[in-house]
């Protein structure tokens, strides 16, 4: 393990040379650009389907895609921004096959996925908070974040994420959504609007309990 | 200038964050001085200073959203994944031997060592035996019949082939789950418990995992959702095993075998894998029985 992260280290190569060399036919350069955006692939994800599981599907995805395409992607172009485009479609693909597979499982089946779901936002809380209470309004925080976002439809999410976390313009985003940019931008300000319904009460009381004294 | 409305506050926000004008304005151009106009309206209204204070913080929160951190070598962890799925490039392959002087001997001797695994070469190995078995069934059946009832026959092979394939699958999974809630901890059972190995599991449960993926998606692609959807959930048990330490705690253990039992994964993979075996024992069941079984099966 600690040889290979070594070899990417020396190897040093920038995007550019570790796509030529790809496309030259020296597949293990392709790793150089793996090893590099895996992970930022990967919070994309996470915020885009919400679980690790398919997150960690979306990134090998993306990157097995990104190589079979690689002939395709434009020297100009950055491999990041590219890359994050692939997993976007992707990710809105995993989210509409969700979405039908769900509807075809029993509302029990459901309801314990989702209790697992929330689950897994309690345990992501960082150790070390000062207080019990601290600790259970971070995790209410969080579980209203979570359900927030999952209650965005999977193109208001995809929209939101690549604006907001991936920094992609609205051509961009307009182009992984298969919509005009006038329909991308109304995405973007609708998640947003629904964000603000869902969060804003929440974040009115934390407002009024830090403004008495009363924030734990 | 009137109160600007929530969208485009919503676009100064973000043009804040971009730190000039942005692609949510007016598209002749108008996107700095319509940002201009807002600034200067912000200063003097109070409300609308105060509406875009809730945008931000409703926003600045999101941010903090936790996002679990995949680990260090999670990158490595991706490429081991990939690399045996991804095609030569451009290569022929008299011309592998020569290729190394394009790459480090040290990736290529670890991409190598990697796809070479024993558990991969066994997981890819299962596979390539599975399609190897559907090719040639395809072409015995084919020598027989009318074009119609050929492509049927091959299908229905095929599919009887995936039938067996995923149901001896099915079969291995259950056996480490079933080793798993039956696995002792160290040191005796409860709080005095120390610690569970289950390395032995994990290994298997690693193999499991990538045949796991491709019958998955096999199923998926064969419309069987029902398949598909059973795999899918042991896919997130296995995944969960294959990612614990070697050596857990009792409590870490414990919450393993509580995800396993929750679920009723086992009882599913049980029931799918009987299912799988009776159609495997029926080789050419009637019309009327494959829609008994798969009725049985959504059921689940």
């Amino acid at each position: 393990m600690n040889r290979m992260r070594q070899s990417v280290e020396v190897t040093g190569d920038t995007d550019a040379v570790a796509i030529e060399r790809t496309l030259a036919g020296d597949r293990d350069a392709f790793r150089v650009l793996v090893e590099r955006h895996s992970q930022s692939v990967f919070r994309l994800a996470y915020r885009m389907v919400g679980n690790q599981h398919d997150a960690e599907e979306v990134v090998q995805e993306a990157f097995l895609r990104a190589y079979q395409k690689l002939d395709q992607f434009a020297e100009r172009a950055n491999f990041g921004t590219w890359v994050y485009r692939i997993a976007s479609n992707y990710a809105i693909d995993r989210m509409r096959q969700r979405k039908s597979e769900d509807s075809q499982r029993a509302p029990a089946v459901r309801a314990t996925e989702e209790g697992a779901a929330e689950m897994d936002v309690m345990s992501m809380v960082p150790d070390g908070a000062p207080s019990p209470e601290r600790l259970a309004q971070s995790n209410q925080l969080a579980a209203h974040m979570r359900r927030a976002l999952i209650e965005l439809s999977p193109a208001e999410r995809t929209a939101f994420v690549m604006r907001h976390w991936g920094g992609s313009g609205i051509e961009e985003i307009a182009a992984a959504l298969e919509s005009s940019s006038s329909a991308a931008k109304n995405t973007v300000f609708r998640a947003v609007q629904k964000l603000r319904q869902a969060l804003g009460p929440f974040m009115e009381q934390r407002g009024q309990a830090r403004a008495m004294g009363t924030e734990l | 200038m009137k109160h600007p409305n929530e969208e485009e506050l919503i676009a100064y926000h973000d043009s804040k964050l971009a730190g000039g004008p942005t692609d949510f304005g007016t598209e002749d151009g108008g996107d700095a001085a319509q940002r201009e106009a807002i600034s200067t309206h912000l200063k003097e209204c109070p409300e609308c200073k105060t509406e875009l204070d809730r945008i931000d913080a409703v926003l600045a929160v999101l941010d903090s959203m936790p996002v679990p951190d995949p680990g260090e070598d999670y990158g490595q962890r991706v490429w081991k994944q990939i690399a045996p799925r991804l095609p030569e490039k451009r290569r022929r392959w008299w011309e592998f031997g020569l290729s190394k002087q394009s790459s480090s001997p040290v990736q290529s001797g670890s991409v190598w060592a990697a796809s070479l695994h024993p558990r991969r070469l066994a997981a890819f190995g299962a596979v390539a035996a599975l399609m190897i078995v559907a090719f040639i069934a395809g072409r015995v059946t084919t020598k027989h019949g009318t074009p119609d009832a050929t492509i049927a026959d091959s299908s229905k092979v095929r599919e009887r082939i995936l039938v067996m394939a995923v149901g001896e699958h099915l079969g291995r999974s259950e056996m480490v789950l079933v080793e798993l809630s039956n696995a002792m901890p160290v040191g005796g059972t409860g709080t005095n418990a120390k610690q569970v190995n289950i390395a032995a599991e994990q290994r298997r449960a690693e193999t499991l995992l990538d045949e796991n993926r491709l019958y998955r998606q096999t199923a998926l692609e064969q419309g069987d959702t029902a398949i598909a959807g059973v795999l899918d959930e042991l896919e997130r048990v296995l995944l969960d095993v294959a990612h614990s330490p070697q050596e857990v705690s009792a409590a870490q253990f414990e919450t393993i075998r509580e995800r396993i039992e929750s679920k009723g994964i086992l009882f599913k993979v049980r029931v799918v894998g009987q299912e799988l075996h009776q159609r495997e024992l029926s080789a050419q069941p009637s019309p009327g029985e494959g829609r008994a079984t798969q009725n049985e099966r959504k059921k689940i």
